[in-house]
């Protein structure tokens, strides 16, 4: 383990949403509901590390991520950064934090104003936190942002308006107007779902080129061969929990939790006959307002036994498996 | 030995653009289905894949302008006018697309909207057809019970299965799938793909899957064509694809998705983009992003062999070794 200091650390984190009742419902007095949309997630995440939160819609991947950000308010848990705790702090006290966690979307084609020119969409964030001094520092601030997202020579780019680029273009724009700030932690949620095939790796590459500059990433992901390829480590998430996190070979190569297994084995392979036998779990995201008894998975999962549906499992690490690789499965090594 | 089930000929599209230009969405496309096949038609956006498709269902805007022939079994069913493609179009040919929220008619319950299908098609009438719908409603997957859903009612999977549903109402031989699973999630994507399989499996039907992802590809069809700016670059079995490419585009793309069995292998974009359609293209269009362009790439290659029942348009195939 390196002796460096865990950059941020959630812990215990749990969101809900609640849900409104309506006139009736609470003329009626009924009872008040509400989504779990995360449930007792805890991660940490350190410089030069990008680490996949991987999962179906709906298990609180994002959620989880809008936490980090500040952008929700979680119920209850942590979530150090650099040894301080934000869920405590006020919008005052947030706007340096910040600076320092940005964030990438997944559609480029939406998280651009279309009347900003490139020079000015990469601008922006240095004019809102009043950084970057003058006219012309900030101009080579923004240059070098465009460099390092390798939309080069930069002059090529700057005047050019968002219609006018590729949707790879786009996203780096989008990663170039969160780096001008200089962030340690990148949140990148589904950063390439949007775009073409072809064009996917190139911002991957530029993503894991950043992460080995220091930058540490929060890649949200539901692509398991992408989180796989380009991530440290990977966590999934099933309704609200993390059920299994580790190194991403350990976790790809040797899984523990019978839905990580069954997520793997649903992802397409390149070779036509390397066809694999699908597990293909019934029915979709479970609903987060009723959740189940037990363990969560158990409604859906192949390998349930009784006890699931009473035992809630945390996370342990298995006989089999490797240092810091850890599921949440009653039945570990036992199936 | 009759002809394949379906022969695309020389498809040419052309759409008017507003400032008098023209853009040359497909240029000159060969592709045939035998009954009972699966065929990935596979390429970047932009490169007229889904064009081809909407052609071959004559369901183009009156701002294209199409050329070549369209055979099923035989009969040219796109020169014919509306009439001869009406008697066809989800008789014999259907589609489903990718966003099926927007394929479903908000208003309407599905039941209600696959026996309209039924009924406009003069397939089945009043309980036969209510009868029919849940049918093909259990054949999708979707418990005959929920005919009566809006389709706000149901998740983005089931959507999708509904308007497989609605597709198959007449029992066609060909199904076109425009990128069926590319809005789902992983789970409920494998589970499309399954119940795909399933249906040409247990009906026979010949598929035809339009998507940019070549790995989905892989675990479906037996047989792939790639398109590129218009036109057909590669077309043959995809394990003669996969393993032995004949044109650089093929094995970029492969290479440019990350796969589970490859870790440590570089993934690698394919720089540049394609060429606008909406000029003439001299040489070969992918020249300038492809990694082994060399002198003979400034005459446009054509479509030929490379091994039986496998062709490809680069100039590397018939290249004489130095």
């Amino acid at each position: 383990m390196s002796a460096e200091p865990t950059l941020l650390e959630v812990d215990d984190l749990v969101v809900r949403y609640p849900i409104h009742r309506g006139l009736v419902g609470s003329a009626t007095r009924q009872p008040r509901r509400s989504v779990h949309a995360v449930e007792g997630v805890s991660l940490s995440l350190q410089r030069r590390e990008m680490l996949a939160l991987v999962g179906e819609s709906g298990c609180g991947k994002t959620t989880t991520a809008q936490a980090v950000l500040r952008l929700v308010d979680p119920v209850s848990g942590s979530i150090r950064f650099d040894g301080r705790d934000l869920v405590p702090l006020g919008p005052r006290e947030l706007r340096p934090v910040r600076r320092r966690i940005q964030v990438v979307y997944q559609d480029p084609y939406e998280s651009l104003d279309p009347r900003f020119r490139v020079r000015a969409a990469v601008e922006e964030p240095l004019l809102i936190h009043r950084l970057g001094g003058s006219k012309s520092e900030r101009a080579a601030r923004v240059r070098d942002a465009l460099v390092r997202v390798e939309l080069s020579p930069p002059e090529l780019y700057l005047d050019r308006y968002p219609h006018e680029l590729s949707g790879g273009q786009r996203q780096r724009v989008a990663i170039a107007a969160a780096l001008v700030l200089e962030p340690e932690v990148l949140v990148a949620d589904e950063p390439v779902s949007m775009l073409d095939v072809s064009v996917r790796a190139g911002v991957l590459n530029v993503l894991d080129g950043l992460r080995e500059q220091g930058l540490a990433i929060l890649m949200i992901t539901h692509d398991l061969s992408t989180a796989a390829r380009f991530a440290q480590r990977i966590a999934v998430m099933y309704l609200g929990r993390i059920v299994e996190e580790g190194p991403a070979a350990a976790v790809v190569r040797n899984p523990q939790h019978p839905y990580t297994k069954a997520l793997l084995s649903v992802v397409p392979r390149r070779d036509p006959r390397d066809r694999q036998r699908p597990q293909i779990l019934v029915g979709e995201t479970p609903d987060a307002v009723a959740i189940p008894t037990g363990c969560r998975f158990h409604p859906r999962c192949p390998v349930a036994v009784e006890q699931c549906s009473v035992e809630d499992p945390r996370l342990a690490r298995p006989t089999s498996a490797e240092e810091g690789h850890r599921a949440a499965c009653i039945l570990l090594g036992q199936y | 030995m009759t002809g394949p089930l379906l022969q695309v000929e020389d498809l040419h599209v052309w759409f008017d653009l507003e400032d008098r230009g023209e853009l040359h969405a497909v240029q000159g496309v060969n592709v045939s289905l035998e009954a009972g096949e699966r065929l990935g038609l596979v390429g970047e956006s932009g490169c007229g894949k889904t064009t081809t498709a909407l052609a071959i269902m004559g369901l183009l805007p009156s701002s294209a302008s199409v050329s070549g022939r369209v055979l099923l079994e035989g009969t040219d069913i796109l020169n014919g006018g509306d009439e001869a493609m009406r008697q066809h179009r989800w008789v014999d040919i259907a589609i489903v697309f990718q966003g099926a929220m927007n394929a479903l008619n908000p208003v309407q319950t599905v039941g209600q909207q696959i026996i309209e299908a039924l009924e406009l098609h003069n397939r089945a009438k009043g309980g036969t057809a209510r009868a029919r719908t849940g049918e093909l409603l259990e054949a999708v997957g979707i418990p005959a019970a929920r005919a009566g859903r809006y389709p706000h009612e149901l998740s983005g999977g089931m959507r999708q299965r509904a308007a497989i549903a609605m597709a198959l109402a007449c029992n066609p031989k060909v199904l076109i799938a425009d990128e069926p699973t590319t809005a789902l999630d992983v789970m409920v994507q494998a589970q499309i793909l399954e119940l795909l399989d399933g249906l040409c499996r247990d009906f026979g039907l010949a598929l035809v899957l339009v998507t940019h992802d070549l790995p989905v590809v892989a675990q479906l069809c037996n047989r792939c064509a790639v398109m590129y700016a218009g036109e057909i670059v590669e077309r043959g079995p995809l394990e003669a694809i996969y393993h032995s490419p004949g044109h650089p585009y093929s094995r970029m793309l492969f290479a440019a998705s990350p796969d589970l069995a490859g870790l440590d292998e570089p993934v690698l974009s394919i720089a540049g983009a394609p060429p606008r359609l909406d000029r003439a293209i001299e040489g070969c269009p992918f020249a300038p992003r492809c990694d082994s362009v060399f002198d003979a790439c400034v005459v446009r290659p054509r479509l030929e062999e490379v091994a039986a029942d496998h062709d490809a348009a680069c100039h590397l195939n018939s290249r004489v070794p130095a």
